[in-house]
């Protein structure tokens, strides 16, 4: 891990890198984490759920372990650890408990030892600074971990409460897989970062993290921009926001999901970047948005 | 139309040697709102409130009401909103309310979808667009067919709803649908398979069904059948149990009387907790039979 620049409680840095679920998606990590060191992250951090959806759940583990990224645990690592039935995802649809049924046996099988020790060491959730603010690190939300918190769904009243409860300035989440930024005034923010395993259900193959930067330091200055669909930095009041797109050789993971006999639903997702499954709990704006 | 008059719900009573079991109040995440009070262009036989046309128990809500309300809900930092009623669409400022909900935060309507013209249905879809939050929208239909449902639902429910539906499908809304199991033949399979092919049909590609189980008070009682004694939530039920899986730890219902545990006993005096929401944030004891159905089948009117 890259040493923390302040002598705080909580480690700072003026930016860092959050990457949300991996899914097994081994091919995007690796080059997430490139992408992210291209940038000049301080520090990275993983967000959660290791395995899921993708093949051979070690792999992505393994990297995580080898780079000695720290991270929170999401409920697929949770209940992977613990052998639960099922992954915990919280959908409510029978086609979609069908769909992550099938991906959450797979993942248990085939995840070995070594990598169930990594995950059972993985924190609840972690705090850290990012400039002059207070950044919670968590998966689904501050107060639960499979909790959906969708950029349409989750009202700036509702993230003042859990700034409030939870006791930060800013708090970064995934589970949703999609990524989203909404500023509250007076310093206050919520991040998702989205996820680095499966598109955004935008139709791109490309996967996305989120690099945070306090506002005026020399990384948010520097932060490239203008690349094709790149968002441009938001959110200037003490933190700056950045949605980074990472291209990967998504053909190679579609091959390995098929040798798998994973279901062609999710090799479609891989190959198109329109989700197939797990679509029941979308909200409306988000639904639209897709294809299905 | 003919249907159950008001006071046809059978208040409930504990049996006097059981205990009463509470739920913990956890987290105000839902507030619905039953802005069409408990009037209803339709007196369906299976109603838990008993709405009619003629059921006045709860006046519709005022927009000065509502947006007092959404005020008070926004200080306690709600996640998401619901309307229901009634008929929401019944009431004349339904847009209006709508407007001020989705300037604060996401909101589902609940309807029976037969008031919902192309116009309105325009009308909603701006609303929708203008706002940085979803607006979800679930019709109420119990049968595929129409005759099935009419005879729940009364005559002519099923044709307007579906016009309901296509109206909102042209506006660019994917409408989910609400589904109780009058039948309790009828398996939750055959039920997402014949409503997923009524929805496809009518331009719904993207079909979300939820399956109700009925709640055995008002109109229901008297159509099939009210709960035994022992259809209650004992303390043990409710050890080990999530008390998050009841929407009465983490929801409150406001209607033009007050702010009540659930939609599901606004008729019940004794569920009415408070004049303001402030008021409403404790623990509540799960006294009637409709509290051992959402116990026993995970019963939510939000997701």
């Amino acid at each position: 891990m890259i040493a923390p620049v302040r002598e705080d409680s909580e480690p700072g840095f003026d930016r860092v890198a959050l990457l949300g679920g991996a899914y097994a998606n081994h091919v995007a990590l690796r080059a997430a984490l490139a992408e992210a060191r291209a940038r000049g992250a301080g520090a990275i951090y993983f967000l959660g759920d290791a395995g899921g959806f993708g093949p051979h759940p070690d792999r992505a583990v393994e990297i995580l372990a080898e780079e000695g990224i720290p991270g929170v645990a999401g409920n697929y690592d949770i209940a992977v650890v613990r052998g639960d039935p099922d992954c915990g995802c919280g959908y409510t649809d029978p086609r979609d408990n069908h769909y992550a049924q099938m991906s959450y046996d797979y993942t248990l099988r085939k995840t070995g030892p070594a990598a169930r020790a990594y995950l059972a060491d993985l924190a609840p959730s972690l705090r850290i600074r990012v400039g002059d603010r207070r950044v919670l690190l968590c998966h689904g939300s501050p107060r639960r971990v499979n909790e959906f918190l969708w950029e349409s769904t989750t009202p700036r009243a509702f993230v003042a409460r859990l700034l409030d409860e939870h006791d930060a300035d800013v708090f970064a989440c995934t589970h949703t897989g999609i990524h989203w930024h909404r500023a509250l005034g007076g310093g206050r923010h919520v991040v998702n970062v989205g996820a680095v395993g499966r598109p955004a259900n935008d139709g791109r193959a490309e996967v996305w993290f989120a690099m945070l930067s306090a506002a005026g330091s020399s990384g948010a200055a520097n932060a490239p921009s203008g690349a094709d669909g790149e968002r441009p930095p938001t959110g200037s009041d003490g933190l700056s926001v950045e949605f980074v797109p990472v291209a990967y050789d998504y053909k190679t993971l579609a091959r390995e999901m098929a040798e798998e006999s994973l279901p062609p639903e999710f090799i479609e997702t891989i190959l198109t970047g329109w989700w197939t499954t797990c679509l029941e709990i979308l909200p409306a704006k988000e639904r639209a948005r897709g294809r299905y | 139309m003919t249907g159950p008059p008001a006071a046809r719900w059978t208040p409930m009573t504990t049996p006097a040697a059981a205990a009463t079991a509470s739920v913990p109040f956890l987290s105000l995440d839902t507030l619905w709102l039953q802005v069409g009070g408990t009037v209803c262009n339709l007196a369906c036989t299976h109603c838990f409130i008993s709405c009619s046309p003629t059921n006045h128990t709860h006046e519709m809500m005022g927009l000065g009401e509502v947006v007092a309300l959404l005020d008070e809900a926004e200080r306690l930092g709600v996640r998401d909103y619901g309307v229901t009623g009634g008929e929401p669409f019944l009431n004349r400022e339904i847009f209006e309310i709508l407007d001020a909900i989705l300037a604060r935060g996401p909101v589902l309507v609940l309807t029976n979808g037969m008031l919902v013209t192309p116009a309105k249905a325009a009308r909603l879809a701006r609303l929708a667009d203008e706002s940085e939050y979803s607006l979800d929208i679930r019709i109420s239909l119990d049968a595929p067919e129409e005759a099935a449902n009419d005879a729940i639902r009364g005559r002519g429910a099923f044709r307007k709803a579906i016009e309901g539906m296509r109206n909102l499908v042209g506006a660019g809304f994917q409408p989910g649908i609400a589904v109780t199991r009058v039948d309790e033949a009828t398996t939750n399979e055959e039920i997402l398979e014949s409503f997923g092919a009524l929805l496809r049909a009518n331009g719904v590609a993207r079909s979300r069904v939820k399956i109700f189980e009925p709640w055995r008070i008002g109109a229901e009682a008297a159509r099939a059948r009210g709960y035994a004694p022992d259809e209650r939530v004992t303390p043990e039920m409710m050890e080990g149990f999530p008390p998050e899986r009841l929407q009465c730890s983490t929801s409150r219902i406001a209607t033009a009387r007050g702010v009540w545990v659930c939609p599901i006993l606004v008729n019940e005096d004794r569920a009415r907790m408070g004049s303001t929401i402030a008021e409403t944030l404790t623990s509540f004891p799960l006294y009637s039979g409709a509290c051992w159905t959402c116990h026993r089948f995970g019963a939510s009117c939000r997701v």
